[in-house]
C-alpha cells in the first residue's frame, strides 16, 4: 500500500466523522448535560430544587434548557482582561487547556472492530499521558497571567497537586499493562474479553482492584475537582486560578473540567470496566453487534461520570497537607506495592 | 508502518478540529460581547480594597521541591512502562524469566529507597 493523496483525504473525511460522532455528540454532549446535570443533582443530594427556570415556551423538562442558556449567555458577556503585562496568555490559557483534553480522546477505542477508534494509535496510553500533562499549563498559565494574589495560590496549589498525582497515575496503571500486556487501549479491552474462575469476566476491576482505586482517586485529584479543590476553593481563594475570569474565559475553564470528568469515565471504562466487551459475547462484526457494545461502553462511561459527581458531593474538601501527604506518602507506595504484588502473582501463575 | 502514520494523520485532524473549535469560541465571544474598558474593572480583584503590592510575590520553596520530585519519579515511571508491557511475554523465556523479574525490581527498589530518603528528610511534610 502505498501513501497516495485517496489515502490521505480517506483518513481525514473518516476522522472527521468519528470525531464529530464520538468527540462532539457523545464527549462535548455530555459535557453540556453536566454543566446542568452537577447542579440538579447537587441540589437532589442537598434537598434542594437546583436549577429549574430556563424554558422553552411551557417546557421546562426540570431545568435542562439551563444547559443551553449558560453558554448563550456567557458568548454576549464581555471577555475582559484585568491589568497584567501578560494579556495574550491570560486570553489564550482556558483554551491551551482545552485542546488537549479533547485530543486525548482520539486514542480512546469507544467500540468494537479497529475502525471504532479515532486514531489506532499503538502507543494509546502513552500518547494520553503526554498529552493529559499538557492540561496543567492551562491553569497555570491563566494563574500567572491574572496579576491577582487569589489566582496565584490557586496557580501554585494546583501545579503542584497535578504534577504529584501524575506520578502515581502513571505507576498505578503499571499494573493494568503488566496483566495485559500491551499499552494499545484497543488490545486491552480485547484481552478483557476472557473470564476468570469460570464466571467473572476478566476486566482491570477484577485484575488490579487496588489500581482502580487508585486511579479514580488519582484521576479526581489531576481534575482538581472536589474533594481535591483546593485550587479553586471557594471559601478560601474566591475562584482560585481563575479568579480573573469572565465571559468565555471563565466558562472554558468550566468545560475542561467537564470534558476532563466524561474523560477519566472514558479511560477508566476502557481500562478497568472492559471497554465495550459484554460478558459472554464477542467481538461484534454485524451493525447491531457493533451499536450494543459501542452503547455498553458508553453506558460504562456515564456510569463512572456519576460515580465521580457523587464523590464530588459527598466528600468534604482535604486540607493541602493532606493532599499531599496523601498523594506522596499513601497512593504513591500502595502504587509500588500493588506492581510488586502483580509481579509476583504473574511469576507464580505463568510459570507455574 | 503506513498505520500508524495514518493514525498520526488522525491524531493532527483531531488537533486542528480542538484548535479551530478554540479559535470559533474566542472569535464568537469578541464578536457578541460588549468592550468596555475602565480603569477599575481592569484592577485584579483584591477583594474590593485597591490591589496592595505586586502580585508576583515569593513562594514556599516546597512547591519547587515537588517539582523536582516530579520530574524524578515520573521519569523512572516511564522506564517501567516498556518493562511493564513486555512483562507477561519475558517471564515465560527460558532462561530470561528471573533476570526480567529481578531487574527492574532492583529498579523499583531503588526508585523506593530514593522515597524512603525524601520522606525521612522531611522533604514530604506540608507542617
Amino acid at each position: 500500500m502505498e501513501l497516495t493523496g485517496h489515502l490521505v483525504l480517506d483518513t481525514v473525511l473518516w476522522t472527521l466523522i468519528k470525531v464529530l460522532g464520538f468527540l462532539f455528540v457523545f464527549v462535548l454532549g455530555t459535557a453540556l448535560v453536566l454543566t446542568w446535570l452537577e447542579r440538579k443533582y447537587s441540589a437532589l443530594l442537598q434537598n434542594r430544587i437546583g436549577p429549574n427556570r430556563a424554558n422553552i415556551g411551557s417546557f421546562r423538562l426540570g431545568g435542562l434548557f439551563h444547559m443551553m442558556a449558560d453558554p448563550i449567555k456567557m458568548l454576549f458577556k464581555e471577555d475582559f482582561t484585568p491589568t497584567t503585562p501578560n494579556p495574550i496568555m491570560h486570553r489564550l490559557a482556558p483554551y491551551v487547556g482545552l485542546v488537549p483534553v479533547l485530543v486525548v480522546f482520539a486514542v480512546i477505542p469507544f467500540g468494537p472492530t479497529d475502525q471504532m477508534q479515532i486514531s489506532a494509535l499503538g502507543v494509546g496510553i502513552l500518547f494520553i499521558f503526554a498529552i493529559s500533562s499538557l492540561n496543567v499549563y492551562g491553569g497555570v498559565m491563566g494563574a500567572w497571567a491574572s496579576n491577582s494574589k487569589w489566582s496565584l495560590l490557586g496557580g501554585l496549589r494546583i501545579s503542584a497537586q497535578m504534577i504529584s498525582y501524575e506520578v502515581a497515575m502513571g505507576l498505578s496503571l503499571c499494573g493494568i499493562f503488566m496483566v495485559y500486556g500491551s499499552l494499545d487501549l484497543q488490545s486491552i479491552v480485547r484481552a478483557q474479553g476472557q473470564v476468570l474462575f469460570g464466571f467473572l469476566p476478566a476486566w482491570g476491576l477484577f485484575m488490579q482492584p487496588l489500581a482502580f482505586v487508585l486511579y479514580l482517586a488519582c484521576a479526581i485529584a489531576e481534575n482538581k475537582r472536589a474533594p481535591f479543590d483546593v485550587g479553586e476553593a471557594e471559601s478560601e481563594l474566591v475562584a482560585g486560578y481563575f479568579t480573573e475570569y469572565s465571559a468565555m474565559g471563565f466558562s472554558v475553564f468550566m468545560l475542561n473540567e467537564f470534558v476532563e470528568v466524561v474523560m477519566i469515565g472514558c479511560l477508566g471504562a476502557t481500562l478497568f470496566l472492559g471497554g465495550w466487551q459484554i460478558p459472554g459475547l464477542v467481538e461484534g462484526t454485524t451493525p447491531g453487534m457493533i451499536a450494543l457494545q459501542i452503547a455498553a461502553f458508553l453506558l460504562k462511561a456515564l456510569f463512572l461520570v456519576w460515580l465521580q459527581l457523587t464523590i464530588r458531593w459527598t466528600l468534604p474538601r482535604f486540607r493541602y497537607d493532606q493532599i499531599m501527604r496523601l498523594g506522596w506518602k499513601i497512593l504513591l507506595p500502595a502504587a509500588l506495592v500493588n506492581l510488586l504484588v502483580t509481579g509476583i502473582v504473574l511469576m507464580a501463575l505463568d510459570r507455574a | 508502518m503506513l498505520t500508524s502514520h495514518l493514525g498520526y494523520l488522525s491524531i493532527l485532524t483531531v488537533v486542528v478540529v480542538a484548535v479551530g473549535l478554540a479559535g470559533a469560541i474566542i472569535a464568537l465571544n469578541w464578536l457578541l460581547g460588549p468592550k468596555r474598558k475602565n480603569a477599575i474593572k481592569d484592577a485584579s480583584f483584591e477583594c474590593g480594597s485597591e490591589p496592595v503590592g505586586s502580585a508576583r510575590h515569593r513562594f514556599s520553596v516546597k512547591f519547587y521541591l515537588v517539582a523536582i520530585f516530579f520530574i524524578v519519579f515520573d521519569i523512572e515511571s516511564v522506564f517501567l512502562y516498556p518493562w511493564a508491557a513486555l512483562f507477561r511475554d519475558m517471564i515465560v523465556e527460558p532462561g530470561v524469566g528471573w533476570a526480567t523479574f529481578g531487574e527492574m525490581f532492583v529498579f523499583i527498589g531503588i526508585l523506593g529507597a530514593g522515597l524512603a530518603y525524601v520522606w525521612r528528610r522531611g522533604a514530604l511534610d506540608w507542617e
